[in-house]
């Protein structure tokens, strides 16, 4: 603290505050009038986020109610099979793509850098991009159900169901939009690990950090292993759709089975990606309520990184009438068993703190306290369905509807909405209505189990599911009816909240500081909140610092600690190490642009046209989202700053760059990298695992693609890869000529190596219409030369960079990242030649 | 997620435990239950669909198994004796809630122990698999 803590009501002191206070909120100010929407401040993007996860949360739950009254009664003609079949479709893929996942996403940009005390996150316009691709995807994909067009073939578009049963675009609509939607959901991954690592407050070690935050970085890190996958399966089933690759096609090689696997290896992490940042939302909540630490903090971390590792063994539980060996539905079975240990550890942590402190009632304590009885029920008919035996008899019947609504609903829904009770004041200064709250929760909770416990039975009875009606007088009829009312009871109980929400609140008092008593650095926030988050960034010495430190709001307001101020009018916030959180820099964070908005609708139109088999225009979309993206990149990142080094407060002097692995913009680099990776390895699997269900997989004699094409391939890429990372150390030695001379000629080998590759299946005249041997050779190919493309890119805007001046021996973030690109680059090549070209002669 | 502690602004960095920093340790154990999962899995598929056929005995992949089993279970177990030395380096006891290296150190190595456990008792889960079954069928 500085002298003036002494003094706080010294007059002097006050006016400088006042001075500080003033300047700083110049740069954080929201946008103004139509402006306002080229916002990418955290709170704004964060809120905008949020609100449209739940629009799409109500729309999905309209469409389940309208469900709910096709199946009131026996033999019903409300809605007609087809109609049926889009709207079960919709309402499971985006409760699922645009509410489960999503909302978490919009939550944690909301409140991450309040629960570290950060101004922002560090990639502010990602998350605005993300945002923008999330509005444009989702409006698409639930879009479609007004033009009777909509995707049917069930939230998981198995094949051949979807390939040769069906036709229509809906299956494109649901795999070209959600794949858009996919890249926003894996580009907040990487915002909010750089997040959690990076711009934690100084002081706030990794065994002192909100066990918000662990759920978070473990959650982040799931995404990049398990969306890729769907991803890369996404690929495949489009090239099938679009092109006629055969690669679920059984009568050309193909297998629907390896759509399921990809599927699922995405479908089950996802269930917890979707459940373990609602358990966070618990995390937070309990301690607070119990006025009291959490009872093991470190088991909670078991909890949460051995959930995030376990679930990733469980995808084949869904697949267990499929046919595999016994052996291998063993395997999945002991997993899925497994996983309910750490899941079960959490919640008698939970019991323990609420049992161990002084437990003060509260609504959002009511909706967690109704999550953990609904969740327990729906975990409990979990572990039956693990066993394979039951499984097999439950399998597609209403019991698994039952099962997977009390897990979703019990563990994410009401967590949810308890955070909403919670949260509201952190964003808008005021609070929801206890009384509304009260009202909303038992109308939701009874409703609940009115409609969902029912199914179990109906399930057991044999009802199947998705079915659009069944005949009188199997025993379906009273319990369909029950399950019905209870709907609409529970929907009910969602209005009141929504009421709640949006009612206006003009009138109503702000919000006291601090409204719950919580101990975590969110409260800090003043009522009503302001938009730099934090007005000086503390040093935390506590897992609870507002219980444990003395003075520091106090001291917080006053601006004591760091970055009270912003003399330079630039949005900053303390960049800090990944362990111990020691400050290492000082990041300016870009303001308002439009160039995201421009950036998500461009790259829609790369993903939205080819739906209507407009490939031309599609390409045309691509290529200037490309370019716009280059411009942002040119004009908004890795920029120059107008002095090394700059005081931050306390004494201490950071950096204003860094480039390497001390930089944010490396690490994305990197965590992106690995999601790519996963994308990857996913069609190599789908090589493997064709290899592993053929004889002649690859045919024998084999068609191509040859060894010498290949192998000149990966000999140049190496040659590329090399002189880039000799680019990179001349860089830094600032030799310009070597520098231009390398890089220069790294784009002459790039090219070669993508024209080689090419030449290897083209020239032996693999057509991948034929088997799926050629369409997967191809694939790899494909994938391999769309990143020599971007690769090249990257060489050339280095060039460009260090030619205008941007890029220098000392300010060369550009150039680090490009190179770590290129490591990652050369791994995709040889492994790409290693399988096409290598695997046949070992095989 | 390593860190060379030569930042500035800290009053303990030399002490030892600020030495070694990362997290990736507490990953270790659960790799090796993830490792042995896909091993296990992918020898029971080729073995199933290329070696004896969907109607065969699994007779040398359980061997396998049991071998991938043994291994993955001393490397958990080295790894949980890592975090049991950490977790109880110089004085103090859980939730090593404290400001300190110290205390982050013994953090990061009793996480790494509860992991370790977690994992050895999904490894053997798994494992049993293959003691109850014999044949692809």
């Amino acid at each position: 603290m500085t002298d003036s803590a002494a003094h706080p009501h010294d007059p002097a002191d006050l006016e400088r505050q006042k001075a500080q206070e003033a300047r700083l909120a110049i740069p954080w100010q929201a946008p103004k009038g139509w402006r306002y929407w080229s916002a990418v401040n955290n709170t704004e993007v964060g809120q905008w986020y949020t609100t449209v996860a739940f629009v799409f949360f109500l729309f999905a739950g309209v469409l389940a109610l309208l469900i709910r009254t096709q199946l009131a009664v026996p033999e019903n003609d409300f809605l007609s099979a087809g109609t049926y079949n889009q709207i079960f479709t919709l309402h499971g893929s985006v409760m699922m793509f645009l509410f489960g996942v999503p909302i978490f996403e919009a939550f944690s940009i909301l409140i991450l850098p309040q629960l570290l005390g950060a101004r922002d996150l560090p990639f502010p316009r990602l998350s605005a991009y993300g945002f923008w691709c999330f509005v444009i995807g989702g409006v698409f994909v639930c879009g479609s159900i007004f033009f009777g067009v909509a995707p049917e073939g069930g939230w998981f578009m198995y094949p051949p169901l979807t390939t040769a049963y069906q036709e229509g675009i809906g299956a494109d609509i649901w795999l070209l939009g959600l794949s858009f939607i996919e890249i926003a959901s894996i580009a907040a991954a990487v915002e909010l690990i750089v997040g959690v690592l990076k711009t934690r407050p100084p002081g706030m070690r990794i065994n002192l950090i909100p066990l918000y935050a662990w759920y978070i970085l473990v959650v982040a890190g799931m995404i990049l292993f398990a969306f890729p996958p769907l991803i890369a399966g996404d690929l495949l089933f489009e090239l099938e759709r679009a092109f006629d690759w055969p690669f679920f096609d059984h009568t050309r090689g193909g297998d629907p089975l390896l759509w399921q696997h990809l599927f699922w290896i995405f479908g089950h992490p996802e269930v917890y990606i979707i459940f373990l940042p609602a358990v966070a939302l618990v995390a937070m909540i309990v301690p607070t309520a119990a006025q009291r630490p959490i009872v093991g903090y470190g088991w909670i971390v078991l909890a949460a990184v051995g959930t995030g590792f376990i679930s990733f063994g469980l995808w084949v539980h869904h697949m267990f009438t499929t046919g595999m060996p016994g052996i291998s539905l063993a395997f999945f079975s002991a997993a899925s068993e497994a996983v309910a240990i750490p899941t079960g550890v959490q919640i008698f942590c939970f019991l323990a703190t609420a049992l161990a402190g002084r437990f003060t009632k509260s609504t959002p304590m009511l909706f967690v306290s109704g999550a953990l009885a609904i969740f327990v029920l729906g975990g409990l008919t979990g572990v039956m369905v693990a066993v394979a035996p039951f499984d097999f008899q439950a399998h597609d019947t209403y019991f698994i509807v039952a099962h997977l609504h009390y897990v979703l609903i019990g563990g994410m829904l009401f967590p949810v909405t308890a955070g909403i009770y919670y949260f509201f004041p952190l964003r808008n200064g005021k609070q929801l209505s206890d009384k509304l709250g009260k009202i909303g929760f038992w109308l939701m909770f009874i409703g609940f189990n009115v409609a969902f416990l029912p199914m179990h039975f109906t399930g057991l009875l044999g009802m199947p599911r998705r079915v659009y009606t069944y005949p009188a007088d199997m025993g379906f009829d009273v319990l369909n009816m029950v399950s019905t009312v209870g709907a609409f009871v529970f929907a009910a109980g969602v209005l009141v909240v929504l009421f709640d929400v949006v009612r206006p609140k003009g009138k109503q008092a702000d919000s006291p500081r601090n409204p719950w008593r919580a101990g975590t650095l969110e409260w800090l926030a003043q009522m009503p909140p302001r938009n730099w988050g934090v007005r000086s960034i503390p040093i935390i010495k506590s897992r609870y610092p507002l219980w444990d430190q003395p003075n520091l709001m106090a001291d917080v307001d006053a601006g004591r600690y760091y970055l009270a101020d912003a003399e330079e009018g630039k949005r900053e916030t303390l960049i800090t190490s990944t362990i111990d959180s020691r400050p290492i820099q000082c990041l300016r964070v870009p303001g308002p642009t439009w160039i995201t908005l421009w950036a998500a609708v461009f790259t829609g139109g790369a993903f939205i046209l080819p739906t209507y088999k407009l490939y031309t225009a599609a390409l045309v979309s691509a290529a200037i989202a490309g370019v716009v993206i280059l411009a942002w990149l040119w004009t908004g990142t890795a920029q120059i700053p107008e002095k090394p080094e700059k005081d931050v407060g306390l004494g201490l002097k950071l950096p204003l760059y860094a480039s390497g692995p001390k930089s944010v913009g490396w690490w994305a680099m990197f965590i992106t990298m690995i999601g790519d990776m996963s994308a990857f390895a996913s069609l190599v699997f789908g090589y493997f695992f064709f290899w592993t269900v053929h004889e002649d997989f690859p045919p024998d004699p084999l068609p191509g693609p040859g060894l010498t094409w290949p192998l000149l391939a990966a000999g140049l890429a190496i040659g590329s890869w090399a002189l880039t990372l000799l680019a990179r150390h001349l860089n830094r030695r600032d030799a310009a000529v070597g520098f231009y001379l390398s890089l220069g000629l790294a784009p002459v080998l790039t090219v070669g190596a993508a024209a080689a590759l090419f030449a290897g299946p083209h020239l032996s005249g693999l057509d991948p219409t034929t088997h799926v041997y050629p369409a997967t050779v191809w694939v790899l190919v494909l994938w391999t030369l769309i990143h020599f493309g971007i690769a090249l890119i990257m060489q050339l805007y280095c060039i460009a960079r260090r030619a205008a001046g941007r890029m220098t021996a000392v300010h060369d973030i550009d150039m680090q990242n490009v190179g770590l690109f290129w490591h990652f680059m050369l791994i995709t090549v040889l492994v790409t030649v290693a399988v096409i070209a290598g695997f046949p002669r070992v095989a | 997620m390593n860190e060379r502690n030569d930042e500035r602004h800290s009053d303990d960095q030399h002490k030892p435990a600020a030495r070694w920093a990362s997290l990736w340790l507490i990953t270790v154990s659960p790799t090796i239950w993830a490792v042995h999962f896909l091993l296990c899995y992918v020898t029971a598929a080729i073995w199933c669909a290329r070696v004896v056929g969907r109607n065969g005995m699994l007779g040398d992949a359980r061997l396998l198994i049991a071998a991938y089993t043994v291994v993955a279970l001393v490397g958990i177990v080295l790894t949980a004796w890592r975090g049991y030395r950490q977790h109880s380096y110089g004085e103090g006891s859980a939730p090593h809630n404290e400001d300190s290296s110290e205390d982050r150190y013994r953090f990061l190595g009793y996480a790494t122990l509860l992991l370790s456990g977690l994992s050895a008792v999904a490894t053997i889960f798994v494992a049993l698999s293959a003691v109850f079954i014999r044949s692809c069928a």
